[in-house]
């Protein structure tokens, strides 16, 4: 079965969307088009083509320099800077979604972080990669040193990551911080969707990564 | 006794040069009485003029228009022979066939700034009133001046919207007054190597300049036309110290270390022993050639009095409200007169506002005077802006 498959993008050919990480078609098919979109920690800018496609307006942050110029030479709007210290710039409000893919574990106060994005965004979609799955737990369990994925491949002193968590841990800060999860999926390691319906614990354990489309809750 | 050259005199005659002030060898926009320059300090300048090179051909719908705003320094002459020293035009890495602004494709104007000294109504030109060289009766200009007068030269060509305003340093300023001021007639707006408001450290490097012009002798109080003289050792160790901010201390090392000049031994002297003080007399001495002294003050003066959030309550996202102009900022890591963090204040006021802004920081340790220079990387990201701007207007390619 190929992820093409799994995750059918309206507008999209089969043939274009291989050209895709599977994550970034999950997370592209909860933005609605022609909304106005963030994407912090945006790399070298795929998802956001990706988002242009769908004539989402997209804007971009990334940290590394090279990262910057490779989107802005792809005729993206990005700016370099970092979402622990930059968030704080952007006005309430802002942008329909603010997506953080696959960059949580690397910022220094992920809380503050995520509460930023549901004041800039009124909605916001967080990826990360599971520190509860299996291979990760085995890796710790069995070989007793820091786990290492096709995904996170440093060794633990020369990684960007520095606050891993696993899906678990996720939904309880989100109900700690009162953010309310509108739509939530584990990908497995194949970045194919875990049957829907399945207890919190199998995510946990079968998930390689968690996508979260995320609302402010009551009274936010 | 101590040997001692001092900076020699200009090789071109002040002749040549001033023919340039009122009568220049580009294009020339006249402005009569009916068509007044408001200037910031109240005063109408009337009649006046702007010198200006286009080059490239409008286009039928015209929506190619580019204009770019030059530096300091700088005049209209951005990709052609300079009249005065003969030298290729100063953004030649940027403008010109197969360039990231290729005239093929660009319909692209340069004007000299008001204020200058290169056919644009100055204070080298000549006075109606008087019949006399404007000297420092000339009203003090502002960068607001200079846009409000391209934007008169820009109605005159009949264009209403610029398809890019693009430049750097005091030019990256214009830019940015351009989108504050005129934000419907600016479509895309690329600002390099600039600030929205002039540092304290960089008015401070301004007034060494003009004391050091206003105190030769041969300046006369401004009046150095009357004199038949022009002060060029005062103007060129204004540049001189001017040129060291543009550099970086890497560059200068890189470039002459503390290598000696056609010796091997210190002459013991005032001499130029080392080869970075021959650069730098070089330097100087080939800017007096084709620069007005009093020129230099009023331009400065204008960078100094620059400050767009000073103009909006001191709130500077308020400048840019619901501004639709796609924006690319760019910045050097060497660049210590305009640095990083100055672009990175601009943009965040951008972000605040809602812009489609792209900021990118370029790795070089050649100074502010990088943008000047053939930094491929900075290229790139101009020519890939231009080119998704240009995609987004649907302008097409004569190329294809």
């Amino acid at each position: 079965m190929s992820v093409q498959e799994v995750l059918p993008l309206d507008g999209l050919a089969k043939e274009q969307s291989g050209q895709f990480r599977a994550d970034h078609l999950l997370v592209a098919g909860m933005v609605k088009p022609g909304s106005k979109v963030l994407d912090v920690g945006c790399g070298e800018g795929d998802l956001l083509q990706l988002l242009e496609t769908r004539g989402i307006d997209g804007r971009g942050i990334e940290l590394s320099r090279e990262g910057v110029n490779r989107c802005v030479a792809k005729g993206l709007a990005v700016v370099q800077g970092d979402a622990d210290t930059d968030l704080v710039n952007y006005p309430d409000d802002a942008f329909d979604y603010v997506i953080l893919s696959q960059t949580l574990q690397a910022t220094r106060q992920p809380k503050v972080v995520l509460e930023n994005l549901l004041r800039i965004g009124r909605r916001a979609i967080v990826s990360f990669p599971n520190f509860g799955f299996w291979r990760m737990r085995l890796q710790l369990l069995v070989g007793g040193h820091m786990p290492r994925t096709e995904n996170l491949p440093a060794s633990w002193y020369d990684t960007a990551n520095i606050h891993f968590c696993t899906i678990k841990d996720f939904v309880e800060l989100c109900d700690a911080i009162g953010v309310k999860m509108e739509r939530a999926e584990a990908l497995d390691l194949y970045g194919r969707p875990l049957r829907l319906r399945m207890p919190w614990w199998v995510w946990n354990l079968f998930g390689e990564q968690g996508v979260f489309l995320l609302t402010r809750g009551q009274g936010k | 006794m101590v040997g001692v050259k001092s900076i020699p005199s200009p090789a071109i005659s002040a002749d040549d040069r001033s023919h340039e002030v009122d009568h220049p060898s580009s294009q020339v926009a006249q402005f009569g009485a009916d068509q007044p320059l408001r200037l910031d300090c109240g005063v109408d300048l009337t009649p006046f003029q702007i010198a200006y090179q286009t080059y490239g051909e409008l286009n039928a719908d015209r929506s190619n228009a580019v204009l770019i705003c030059h530096a300091l320094t700088g005049d209209q002459h951005v990709a052609n022979l300079h009249p005065v020293t003969g030298k290729p035009g100063w953004w030649e890495t940027l403008v010109g066939p197969g360039r990231p602004l290729d005239p093929n494709r660009y319909f692209i104007i340069c004007s000299n700034v008001i204020g200058g000294c290169m056919g644009s109504t100055g204070p080298a030109s000549i006075n109606p009133g008087t019949g006399k060289v404007w000297g420092l009766d000339f009203p003090v200009i502002t960068i607001p001046d200079m846009v409000r007068a391209q934007a008169m030269l820009i109605d005159r060509l009949g264009i209403d919207t610029l398809f890019a305003v693009v430049g750097g340093s005091m030019g990256g300023m214009q830019v940015l007054q351009w989108t504050a001021a005129y934000p419907r007639r600016v479509y895309s707006a690329l600002a390099i190597a600039c600030a929205t408001r002039h540092s304290a450290q960089n008015i401070a490097f301004h007034e060494l300049g003009r004391q050091a012009v206003m105190a030769d002798p041969d300046w006369h109080n401004g009046s150095y036309a009357d004199h038949g003289i022009h002060p060029h050792r005062g103007l060129a160790v204004a540049r001189m110290a001017a040129h060291i901010t543009y550099l970086s201390d890497a560059a200068l090392h890189r470039k002459f270390g503390r290598r000696m000049q056609d010796r091997e031994l210190p002459t013991f002297s005032f001499d130029a022993d080392f080869q970075v003080e021959s650069y730098l007399r070089y330097q100087g001495s080939s800017f007096v050639e084709r620069f007005d002294a009093n020129s230099y003050l009023y331009l400065t003066r204008a960078m100094d009095y620059f400050d767009i959030a000073g103009d909006h309550g001191g709130v500077l996202a308020k400048a840019f409200a619901g501004i639709e102009t796609r924006f690319c900022v760019v910045s050097f890591t060497s660049d210590w007169l305009f640095p990083t963090s100055e672009s990175r204040a601009l943009v965040h006021a951008l972000n605040a506002s809602s812009a489609r802004v792209s900021f990118a920081e370029i790795e070089t340790d050649r100074g502010h005077d990088a943008f000047l220079l053939d930094v491929p990387e900075f290229l790139d990201i101009s020519r890939a802006f231009l080119q998704s701007a240009g995609k987004a207007r649907g302008l097409t390619s004569k190329e294809g």
